[in-house]
């Protein structure tokens, strides 16, 4: 029998169309079906000026706006061989962190409901509400964040807000216990979870499955360890490793993902570096709002990029940054103009979701939600 | 980090192990190498890129056994219009190589990556998609993002930005 689930389907985390080829109960063969959300992002950034990419980042992917204004940021500056301030680069990793909370934490509520477990979801919203919260409080908006610009951060973080991260980060390793005593040693978690969804080592580096879909099968890369960006070099953190390659094991990583980027917020309040928080470099960064009523010069800058924006020099990068989902990269292509000739963007989901039949083939039809839930897709930048 | 001028002779770039593993088993098959803002690129010709890839993940010394992406650039009007472009990552090594194939306009096939990593799937059927490239030896080449009966491939520069009226 063939069956049809989703696009709109409570436990495909957006619009998501699976085709089941089922006998009985067990899944015969699994098709995902994608492209409902394809917007051609891609195609609208060639027609922006750099800077005015920053705010379609954030509409790839709901969870990890941060993320990708820091991946793509971190891109372009590489194009113009810019050189950050301290002070941005760790407010750059400590947003980042955050960011990957809110994320998890999204992905834990909604999971563990697919699942049958509605108390987790209220705890996990409860938290990521103070996270948003921080958002709107450094950037003004919750959700499409837009704070980074290329060659530092839009503006100086408001008054109070160390304090409130600070309080945030005393308070949620708590809460992080509060899940675990709801799932981890729960029988009926356990059930459902365990041995569920298997993918091996192999599968998953052929398939190009990154992130904690890969290092739940054992597999050890966290680019943020092996190939560090924006400072991540002088955080201490763990990469939490599993072997099993099951639902139970991918929940365990994100998890302890958790914790240590909890950690990494710590010390990134701690160790903050004094200093600014742009780059110098007046062709490509706006002048403060100050200097622009009392200088010609910044007066003039002013106009020109937002009127002509700024040119880049010629070449290609590719800049991978560690997302939530795993490996989330730019690939830019610059003319010499001041918009992009092309700019591409590598999306974890996109990637993670090719191991989805692997997981389901051969199971049973119950575990294809645990399945879908398990490796944290988010459409949107599936599809793109 | 401020720019550098990019390096583009083989001799100099012979320390890179995909360098170095590619000039071994094939000079011939190397269009060009440029190492620019730290990344390596190297073109290769069209009709060699799953060997070379092939190559590179069993490569001893230093297997490029991941691919990270695939994708297209379309430089048109000039010829060879499509640049095919690959990001290999060797997770041992915490090292990258993009490799290049350049295709012309009249009918852009290349061989698919398919048989040395199955992921390479989905990316193929994008690149398809987005910009009319085949990908010989692919086993489900159809449209991924962009409905079925679709005419045109609008990541193409030829194709507006606001679509065809």
């Amino acid at each position: 029998m063939i069956l049809n689930m989703g696009p709109q389907h409570p436990s495909t985390h957006g619009v998501l169309r699976v085709l089941l080829e089922i006998d009985g109960e067990s899944v015969v063969r699994l098709m995902p079906d994608i492209g409902y959300l394809h917007t051609g992002i891609e195609k609208t950034c060639e027609a922006k000026f750099y800077q005015q990419v920053v705010p379609l980042t954030d509409r790839i992917d709901y969870l990890c706006p941060l993320t990708n204004n820091l991946c793509y940021v971190l891109a372009v500056e590489k194009l113009l061989g810019l050189e950050i301030p301290p002070k941005a680069q760790w407010l750059r990793v400590l947003l980042n962190e955050l960011t990957r909370i809110n994320s998890h934490l999204v992905w834990l509520g909604t999971h563990a409901l697919d699942i049958g477990a509605m108390t987790v979801f209220l705890y996990c919203f409860r938290e990521r509400e103070e996270v948003l919260k921080i958002f709107e409080m450094v950037s003004g908006q919750r959700m499409m964040t837009s704070y980074f610009r290329v060659g530092g951060i839009a503006l100086e973080p408001p008054l109070g807000f160390f304090d409130r991260v600070r309080d945030f980060a005393g308070y949620f390793p708590e809460k992080v216990d509060e899940y675990e005593n709801l799932l981890t040693g729960n029988p009926i978690w356990l059930m459902r979870t365990k041995g569920v969804a298997y993918i091996s080592a192999e599968d998953a580096l052929g398939l190009g499955a990154t992130g904690p879909t890969l290092r739940a099968s054992g597999v050890d890369i966290d680019l943020r360890r092996d190939m560090p960006y924006s400072s991540y070099e002088k955080f201490q953190f763990k990469v939490p490793i599993s072997t099993e390659g099951d639902v139970f094991a991918r929940y365990m990583c994100r998890v302890q993902e958790l914790r240590e980027s909890i950690a990494i917020v710590r010390q990134a309040l701690d160790g903050m570096p004094e200093g600014p928080i742009k780059a110098d470099a007046p062709h490509v960064v706006l002048p403060d709002r100050e200097k622009m009523k009392t200088q010609m010069e910044s007066l003039i800058y002013h106009f020109k990029i937002i009127t002509e924006g700024f040119a880049v020099p010629a070449g290609e990068v590719y800049q991978a940054v560690e997302s939530p989902r795993g490996e989330m990269g730019y690939y830019i292509v610059s003319d010499g103009t001041a918009k992009p000739y092309r700019v591409h963007m590598r999306s974890a989901c996109f990637a993670n979701l090719q191991t989805l039949p692997t997981m389901c083939e051969g199971r049973l039809l119950a575990d294809v939600v645990a399945a879908i839930g398990s490796i944290d897709i988010v459409l949107g930048e599936i599809d793109r | 980090m401020p720019l550098v001028p990019a390096i583009t002779d083989v001799k100099l770039l012979k320390g890179h192990p995909a360098v170095a593993r590619l000039s071994g088993w094939n000079a011939a098959a190397i269009e060009g190498v440029k190492f620019d803002r730290d990344e390596m690129t190297i073109s290769l010709d069209r009709n060699s890129i799953r060997e070379a890839c092939a190559l590179l993940k069993e490569d001893p010394a230093c297997p490029f056994n991941f691919l990270s992406d695939i994708t297209c650039v379309d430089w048109y009007p000039a010829e060879p219009r499509f640049e095919v472009v690959y990001h290999l990552l060797s997770i041992p090594k915490k090292e990258r190589v993009r490799l290049k194939v350049r295709l012309n306009s009249a009918s852009p096939a290349v061989e698919s990556l398919t048989s040395v990593w199955p992921g390479a799937n989905y990316f193929e059927r994008e690149v398809f998609d987005l910009f009319g490239v085949r990908f010989t030896g692919h086993p489900y080449l159809r449209r991924i993002l962009m409905p079925e009966d679709w005419e045109g491939h609008p990541l193409r520069k030829d194709y507006p930005v606001e679509g065809y009226r």
